[in-house]
């Protein structure tokens, strides 16, 4: 184990600066771009054709646009649960997640904003939701907190970045594209102690403040469903159920994140196993809490038994959806639970597929949520052709939606691209400060 | 090929707009190589098909026209967006179905259908069979919008796109709609249907201005239900689902009248509904609908499940 306070400033500057793609970055990257044009092509189709190239119908009128919709929105709370939460209680070994949770909350939530233009059967009439808004409507709830959890998410990315331009700066090659950018966005900070100051206050600023926003978002999110009357939908739980899962995709999320970076640039002295250890045991608890208010979604309705809720019920236990419902069930939550609660289960590695695990069942849990409900209405489906009582995704709207979680990702791999993924100024910082507690 | 619109020709049409054949059928008395047709068709351009089509004159002739010279009549609202929003002043639009004396004819859906442009797979109004328990006797329960005095559609648009009137009609304005599908969602009746695809309309149907008093044109990307057709209550007609019913099913009137009728029975509305026992569907879910149902009791027509095995 490398003494950890021991690397120099000049070390810790070199390691983290942001690199160049390496064979297998510019393939990633590659693949991505790919799969974004496949995306944009399939959003072609459905612009010139309409709707009618997605599988959706009159009973499932809502499908994997809306849960991915739903997904991205609960993958984006981690962005306040590491970074506003970890800085105001003050955990120690936040800094090197902070800005990777950042990054992945403001590609997520911008996202979920265009995910959501693409479920619109007239896009182009975007602007009626200012011109005609209804503050009735939880859509425009919606509109109003995801807006403001966008521009407080990028300000909150922005602000611990202004510390570590001047390093960019200095160590970027000068009169390059990428030193003009960095002077663009932070040649007026000199690092004065006043201008620490004011970045210090207006970073706790937020930190307060997107945490009810946050939890807004999700609520909100969950309010588009608990509003109507359908059958697992109609809940007063649906708020902390939905931040708890979000919570949980989120911290699933970081612990992804960290493991590629990690690999990826070499980062095994900044994010250590210590860090695979602590968000382990984090997922732990989060997906206890989100396993406690899936019980009491599914099995408390199904004591009862109503009749409007047996066939949505039925549908997840037993019938069309079964194998999706359980394996999201076991694997998305109880075999991470089983594994991460053992020290040696929340290892880099085992840990990383665990979170894998969580994200992948979480996507799906959304779809569970979704699709099923729309496919038990209260009257009997009936007079509609045969494709109108299932609901299967057409390949566009595969391509759409792998296509943004494709452009998520690429967000992302460029931002640390141009951008160190672990804050230096705040590394350095910490390390001589562990220095001088020591001497 | 879809038939020409029987769609509500609104006062303040245009003369030219008319259907020129039969206007001017009235004035011609015979077809010659002059006649009437072949100039308007020069004028316009309009080849002749061949295909002749038989008109009622307005002198109460029968007379022949080609079938490329017809034209429909333009939709021309001449009641303004506002007004369509507001409604009709000091009517309160009800339905009473009578479950007792529908056999599953469909022809109120055939009729809506057609008038309204509902594409093939989609209906407006359904006739469910129903069977609420084991034990219990099955009847048909058609359905359209309910028009709920508490309307969970209305509630969650988010842009007004779907508005309650004053006369308790519930409408769609197909400008305004952004296809966001809230309103299908919150809607337990699942009444509404959604245009996914362009709809196939005639041009001269596409070319119409919107209403939402006749919900016609269709618009892709927008949704679409049971309007109870307040242009005819303008007209002073009834619903397209009540006069194409033969077994006088659906009543329609006004609840400040307290009458109700199918064509040919008028009755009052609380004296039917008091005396039939009638009810609202999902009451318990406090959307206070306005379409009222007289339970399934002597039945004119025994229960046959005509149904093809796939429908059931
Ligand atoms: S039946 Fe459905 S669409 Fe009609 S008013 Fe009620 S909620 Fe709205
Ligand atoms: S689909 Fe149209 S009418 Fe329905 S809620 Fe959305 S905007 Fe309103």
């Amino acid at each position: 184990m490398i003494d950890q306070s021991s690397i120099s400033s000049d070390k810790i500057t070199s390691d983290l600066m942001p690199q160049k793609f390496g064979k297998a970055g510019t393939i990633w990257v590659s693949i991505l771009v790919l799969l974004c044009l496949a995306g944009l092509f399939g959003y072609y189709r459905q612009l010139t054709l309409g709707l009618g190239v997605t599988g959706m119908r009159d009973y499932a009128s809502w499908g994997i646009y809306i849960s991915n919709f739903v997904f991205f929105v609960a993958i984006s709370l981690v962005g306040s649960l590491i970074t506003a939460i970890f800085r105001l209680t003050n955990v120690g070994w936040r800094t090197p997640l902070t800005r990777i949770s950042e990054i992945i909350a403001v590609s997520a939530i911008l996202f979920a904003s265009i995910i959501i233009i693409v479920d619109m059967g007239r896009p182009e009439r975007f602007t009626h939701i200012f011109l005609y808004s209804r503050l009735q409507s939880p859509i425009i709830w919606d509109v109003i907190v995801i807006t403001t959890y966008l521009v407080l998410s990028v300000l909150f990315l922005y602000f611990p970045l202004l510390a570590d331009l001047p390093i960019l700066i200095k160590n970027s090659k000068a009169g390059s594209g990428l030193q003009k950018l960095y002077k663009f966005l932070g040649s007026f900070w000199k690092g004065t102690a006043a201008q620490f100051k004011i970045t210090e206050k207006a970073v706790k600023i937020i930190s307060v403040m997107i945490i009810p926003v946050a939890l807004a978002i999700h609520t909100v999110t969950s309010w588009l469903f608990a509003t109507t009357y359908r059958p697992g939908w109609d809940s007063t739980n649906f708020g902390a159920y939905f931040v708890s899962g979000a919570f949980l995709v989120g911290a699933g999320g970081v612990i992804v994140a960290m493991y590629v970076f990690r690999k990826a640039y070499k980062l095994e002295a900044y994010i250590t196993e210590k860090h695979f250890d602590y968000m382990g045991k984090i997922v732990v608890m989060l997906a206890l809490l989100y396993l406690y208010f899936n019980v009491n979604e599914y099995l408390v309705p199904a004591f009862k038994m109503k009749k409007a809720e047996e066939h949505h019920l039925m549908s997840l236990f037993t019938g069309e959806f079964s194998l999706l419902f359980w394996s999201v069930i076991i694997l998305g939550m109880i075999v991470p639970i089983v594994v991460l609660i053992f020290p040696s289960g929340r290892k880099p590695k085992t840990a990383f597929i665990m979170g894998v695990l969580v994200v992948v069942g979480a996507w799906f849990k959304r779809f569970l949520i979704v699709t099923p409900t729309m496919l038990s209405p209260f009257l009997p489906m009936y007079d509609v052709p045969e494709n109108y009582k299932h609901y299967w995704p057409t390949w566009e709207e595969w391509a759409i939606t792998i296509g943004s979680l494709a452009g998520a990702l690429l967000i992302i791999t460029i931002f640390a691209r141009l951008f160190p993924i672990v804050p230096i100024h705040e590394t350095i910082e910490e390390r001589q400060n562990v220095k001088q507690q020591m001497l | 090929m879809v038939d020409l619109p029987k769609i509500i020709p609104q006062p303040q049409i245009p003369r030219r707009n008319f259907i020129k054949g039969a206007l001017l059928a009235g004035l011609a008395s015979s077809c010659t190589s002059n006649d009437p047709f072949t100039t308007a068709a020069t004028e316009e351009s309009v080849m002749a098909s061949g295909e002749m089509v038989k008109l009622l004159s307005t002198t109460g002739e029968i007379i022949e026209v080609d079938k490329a010279y017809l034209k429909p009549l333009e939709e021309i609202p001449s009641i303004s967006q506002t007004a369509q929003r507001m409604g009709i002043e000091g009517k309160k639009f009800v339905m009473v179905i009578d479950l007792s004396r529908c056999k599953n004819l469909k022809k109120c859906q055939e009729a809506c259908n057609h008038a309204h442009f509902v594409s093939d797979a989609q209906n407006w109004i359904k006739v469910y069979p129903i069977q609420e328990a084991e034990h219990t006797a099955p009847f048909w329960q058609p359905t359209t919008c309910m028009h709920c005095d508490d309307p969970p559609c209305v509630k969650v648009c988010p842009v007004d796109a779907t508005f309650k009137r004053q006369d308790g009609i519930v409408g769609i304005d197909a400008d305004r709609c952004i296809g966001c599908r809230f309103c299908m969602a919150a809607c337990p009746y699942s009444t509404r249907v959604f245009n996914w695809d362009q709809p196939l309309l005639p041009p001269e149907v596409l070319a119409m201005n919107y209403s939402s008093e006749t919900s016609c044109p269709p618009k892709i990307g927008t949704v679409s239900k049971c309007d109870f057709c307040p242009d005819m209550a303008r007209k002073g007609e009834l619903p397209h689902c009540v006069s194409a019913c033969p077994n006088g099913v659906f009543f329609f009137g006004d609840m400040n009248e307290d009458t109700v009728t199918n064509g040919s029975e008028t009755v009052r509305f609380s004296e039917l509904i008091r005396d039939r026992s009638g009810y609202r569907l999902m009451e318990d879910l406090g959307t206070k609908p306005s379409v009222y149902y007289l339970p399934p009791v002597d039945r004119l027509f025994p229960f046959k499940n005509e149904l093809k095995p796939e429908e059931g």
